[in-house]
């Protein structure tokens, strides 16, 4: 059976015979998720932009070079995840730069109030800015992606069971992150009804 | 070992419903540009030349069209005929690019910018680099490219190649003139911006048609007894008192002058 995420197997077939006719089809069909991915695992959104360029260039050149059967038979959903998260260590790598740090958006300042629904999605971000690389990845390529474990695995060249882990891990700390928050924001309430 | 099922790495609805609220909608630019960066679509901008505004398209292959289209939609419909591919206005050229071509236009051959010469056939794109050889301030005949080409035969080919350059200035092509020596046609808007632009390169289009009226085709020296095409670097150096004037490359073997290695004039007089 074909484990392709819908769509991916035709995209293949069409890249496989057309290469230049289809790319733009696979472009918008998967930037939107490349994009999230790059600035989720640690990038601004102007280094998620060139790392999602790039990702595709690479992904173009290496198409040009295969045989019509190689591509059709691409899982691309994770081939793609697999040369956005090589290409984005190879990066991180060159230039040094702190992932952690720069997975906060510039200019961003902590939420005044974590819990109200305007700032939870900046509250989920901040937290998920705080874990470990390896967990940050696993927690985005699982949970806001929605990979398979297997193409996670993949994805990171790690086993499956590490993947898990990451995740496993990744998920019990960004409880605990927000179970503080939330401590600290209702602190915060008492002292100044107080 | 642990081991972790599945369902250990599963976080609550909640959870789950905030962590997939992180997905993101990629900006509104970023496919357009990774087409640019792969060369299926085009970006492009106006620069300023000795012939007015020009438009210059590009894409991560290199330099596509150089075109002195009336307005943007003009240039974008062309562009498109041409080569199937969109092209988006930009403000102007990316800053490394616009310095080459800067460069380039003052004359230094020496500052590669790449070409995206994709659909060009090979005899096309040998005319091209021929032409890219010729140095600024010199111009070579149609017949001298076919010949330095190993096309002897194909002079009136090698016009329609020229015709179809689809990066003039980059590619010099105003430096190709008619084998009898006067200017010719230019793809450009004409013979005129030809004149225009050869003149900016410092050659004078009148002093160079009167000796092709004249019937000079080459210029001697008659202390290193060396004759050239009258543009030639080499040529332009010889004084009035040692200038040896021939109609031929005949006449100048026949009073004993050998061709010039840069300028290679025997090529020019053979076709």
């Amino acid at each position: 059976m074909d484990e392709r995420a819908p769509g991916d197997a035709h995209l293949a077939a069409c890249l496989a015979s057309d290469l230049d006719g289809s790319f733009e089809s696979l472009v918008l069909a998967h930037q939107d998720r490349l994009y999230t991915i790059a600035h989720r695992i640690g990038g601004d959104r102007l280094d998620a932009e060139e790392l999602v360029q790039d990702t595709f260039v690479r992904a173009y050149r290496a198409m040009a070079g295969y045989p019509p059967a190689r591509v059709r038979d691409l899982r691309l959903r994770g081939w793609l995840t697999t040369i956005l998260v090589n290409a984005g260590r190879n990066r991180s790598r060159v230039r040094r730069v702190p992932t952690v740090e720069l997975a906060f958006e510039p200019g961003a300042e902590p939420a005044a109030d974590p819990l109200t629904r305007r700032d939870e999605r900046e509250t989920w971000a901040r937290l998920l800015a705080g874990l470990t690389p390896a967990q940050r990845t696993a927690v985005v390529l699982r949970h806001v992606d929605g990979l398979s474990y297997a193409e996670i695995a993949e994805a990171v060249g790690r086993p499956e069971g590490t993947v898990k882990a990451h995740v496993h891990r990744g998920l019990a700390a960004l409880r605990s992150a927000l179970v503080a928050a939330e401590g600290r924001e209702r602190h915060e309430r008492e002292e100044i009804t107080a | 070992m642990t081991t972790y099922p599945d369902a250990m790495g599963d976080p609550s609805a909640t959870e789950a419903a905030a962590l997939a609220g992180l997905r993101e909608v990629a900006p509104p630019h970023l496919a357009h540009a990774t087409l640019v960066a792969v060369g299926l679509a085009d970006d492009y901008a106006v620069i300023e030349t000795p012939i007015g505004p020009l438009r210059v398209a590009w894409n991560g292959r290199g330099v596509s069209a150089v075109e002195s289209a009336v307005d943007d939609a003009a240039f974008e419909d062309r562009f498109h005929a041409r080569t199937g591919r969109q092209a988006e206005r930009r403000d102007a050229l990316p800053a490394d690019l616009a310095h080459k071509v800067e460069r380039r236009l003052a004359g230094d051959r020496h500052n590669r910018i790449d070409l995206d010469l994709r659909g060009a056939s090979d005899f096309e794109r040998a005319v091209w680099m021929k032409a890219l050889e010729i140095p600024r301030g010199e111009v070579r005949p149609y017949g001298w490219i076919a010949r330095e080409i190993g096309r002897p035969k194909a002079v009136r080919a090698v016009g329609t190649a020229l015709g179809h350059n689809p990066v003039p200035l980059i590619v010099p092509c105003h430096r190709v003139v008619r084998s009898d020596g006067m200017i010719g046609q230019y793809s450009l808007g004409g013979p005129e911006n030809k004149r225009t632009i050869l003149s900016a390169e410092g050659l004078d289009p009148d002093e160079l048609e009167g000796l092709a009226r004249a019937g000079i085709r080459f210029i001697g020296s008659d202390t290193t007894r060396i004759y050239c095409m009258p543009t030639c670097h080499d040529a332009r150096r010889v004084t009035e008192r040692h200038k040896q004037e021939f109609r031929s490359a005949g006449a100048a073997a026949a009073a004993g002058y050998r061709p010039c290695r840069h300028c290679r004039p025997l090529a020019a007089a053979i076709a």
